[in-house]
């Protein structure tokens, strides 16, 4: 009862306790930042503080990541690859989720338990016979091949959440706009969307990061420095031997999250909303 | 009736709209994901190589990863690592969503910033991780004998093999770890307050009405977070492979990293399908425990 009488104290104290995780959850990223921020001279002395940057700031290894190196080609890629398998995947996402949340067909109990299966089937379960499937299309070494490829996790996770979400439109609104004489297609485009649209914002924003983030098919497919996306890039191209550019490969991982921390930022509300709906790569 | 209105009312029918509609996934997934496990499963069971026809050899492959090293200890690391990351997430979950889910200041940046490792490249962020475990370098151990914890110099973190498979745990939960807590927030958030009211004033204190009301009613939620964890934990791969490449000797190696080694860098591909398909048995099974206990309804 003493903690109840003092408000202020256990606020304080839940904010304390809450600290370790904080510092858990942004150190990593305070770390990088400060990495790619230090001069050669201080990042390897082995008695400066790694905790701050003393010896004055640089964006030495952010000029030479961007103009020494491909990393502009990399996020070229990564944005084509991620823009096109995202706007495929929510079309083709959308009108399944329809047809399994409203209409009655041959099959259809079938193919949502498909949709359900393929939705938990890790990537790392079928690289390297889909490898094989790349290749016998010629697509090997192409990010073309990671634009056909990614549908096959995405399709499976925004037809499962936007499913959900006309779950949630009453059907009785359709109905009456088919009464008045509006076909099926009509009354889905003009009345069932406009009220999905914060379901079609969450499964474009987490098929974007999905298709951003996508590590294990995009060093498998493709492997060319003009080919490759930001992820593989900054890991695979930046290590050369056994030298680390330790400031560069900070400073690429920084960059190549950029567009994810831009879009976390404006839509964090989405990101939550759509985690609790199911989504889970 | 005009065309235009006769394509309309056919199209109107379920019968019609439905295969339709469902048609291009449909062809997707039967063509680069079941005609894929099909190719799987016929490389598991061959001695498939890298630009070389290939012969039939029944469980050969399964015969050979029994008798390796290599696959055993990997076989011992894939539930090492999912059973301890899995423990600490769940955990650490519910703790960090119980505190989140009291008044607090900031609350929508607090929530923000918990999120966030969750939300970043995963390869990306594994580099950070990379370099705060580095051998001369690790802030890490920097932090521990400056705070008095570690004697000098350290653990060489990703060196060492269980000092290597304790890193990539700690990487895992710390990626995870968003994601069990905010999906435990929003069933905490959905328990109604009448419960412990009615609870409190029946003379339970904290301890007993957590023990009694919160964890009995977030049973359901735990579930399905612990069966998709298990699935994507198991099938991990990004932060091994930049982390310790399944090193040193294979301490670390789990089936998709080394089904990546065996499969492209050896080009023994059935081998590397015939290690892949180990996740297939973890697969049915977490596919199996939702429909049959999470969600009763079909699909």
């Amino acid at each position: 009862m003493a903690v109840a009488k003092r408000p202020l104290l256990s606020k304080t104290m839940r904010h304390l306790a809450l600290l370790p995780f904080l510092v858990f959850a942004l150190f990593p990223f305070y770390h990088m930042t400060l990495t790619s921020l230090k001069q050669d001279k201080e990042l390897y002395d082995r008695h400066a503080a790694p905790l701050v940057i003393r010896q004055g700031p640089t964006l030495e290894h952010y000029s030479k990541l961007l103009w020494e190196t491909e990393f502009l080609t990399w996020t070229k890629n990564s944005l084509l690859v991620t823009l096109l398998a995202t706007g495929a995947s929510v079309a083709i996402g959308t009108v399944a989720a329809y047809a399994l949340a409203r209409l009655k067909f041959f099959g259809v109990s079938t193919f949502g338990t498909g949709i359900f299966v393929t939705y938990l089937v890790p990537t790392t379960l079928l690289f390297l016979p889909l490898a094989q499937v790349v290749n016998w299309l010629g697509l090997g070494d192409s990010k073309w091949a990671l634009v056909l490829t990614y549908p096959t996790f995405l399709v499976p996770f925004c037809t499962w959440l936007l499913m959900g979400y006309f779950r949630t439109v009453p059907k009785e609104v359709e109905e009456c706009a088919m009464v008045d004489g509006a076909t099926r297609i009509q009354a889905l485009w003009r009345i069932v969307l406009p009220i999905a649209v914060p379901g079609l914002v969450c499964a474009t924003l987490f098929a974007f990061t999905l298709s951003w983030n996508e590590f294990i098919y995009a060093l498998t497919f493709t492997s060319s420095s003009d080919q490759v996306t930001a992820s593989v890039g900054v890991t695979s191209e930046l290590i050369r031997g056994d030298i680390y550019f330790w400031g560069e490969l900070m400073a690429g991982a920084i960059l190549g999250s950029v567009p994810i921390v831009i879009l976390y930022v404006f839509f964090l509300d989405y990101y939550v909303s759509g985690l609790t709906a199911g989504a889970i790569k | 009736m005009t065309l235009r209105a006769r394509a309309g009312n056919w199209l109107d029918r379920e019968r019609v709209l439905g295969p339709l509609f469902g048609g291009p996934a449909v062809v997707l997934l039967l063509l680069l994901v079941a005609y894929p496990f099909c190719i799987a499963l016929y490389f598991s069971v061959s001695n498939a190589f890298i630009g070389r026809p290939s012969h039939f050899v029944g469980l050969r492959n399964f015969i050979n990863l029994w008798q390796s090293d290599a696959f055993r200890q990997t076989f011992q690391n894939a539930f090492v690592f999912t059973g301890i990351a899995v423990l600490f997430k769940v955990v650490m979950g519910i703790a960090l969503a119980l505190l989140l889910n009291e008044q607090l200041w900031f609350k929508r940046m607090i929530r923000g910033a918990v999120l966030l490792p969750w939300v970043i490249p995963t390869a990306l962020s594994t580099l950070g991780w990379w370099w705060m475990f580095n051998s001369l370098y690790s802030v890490v151990n920097w932090t521990g004998i400056a705070l008095g914890i570690m004697d000098p110099p350290g653990p060489n973190w990703l060196g060492q093999r269980y000092y290597a498979m304790a890193a990539v745990i700690t990487v895992n939960i710390w990626r995870g770890l968003p994601f069990f807590a905010i999906s435990i927030l929003a069933a905490l958030v959905a328990i109604p307050k009448e419960l412990y009211e009615a609870a409190e004033a029946d003379g339970a204190n904290a301890n007993a009405r957590f023990w009694h009301i919160t964890l009995p009613l977030l049973k359901p939620v735990l579930a399905v977070v612990v069966l998709f964890s298990t699935i994507f934990t198991f099938s991990d791969f990004n932060i091994v492979y930049v982390l310790t490449r399944g090193g040193p000797i294979n301490s670390t190696h789990l089936f998709a990293t080394l089904s990546r080694v065996v499969g492209i860098d050896t080009g023994r591909i059935g081998e590397g399908a015939a290690i892949s398909l180990y996740l297939f048995p973890i697969l049915v099974f977490v596919v199996w425990a939702q429909l049959r206990y999470v969600r009763k309804q079909a699909y």
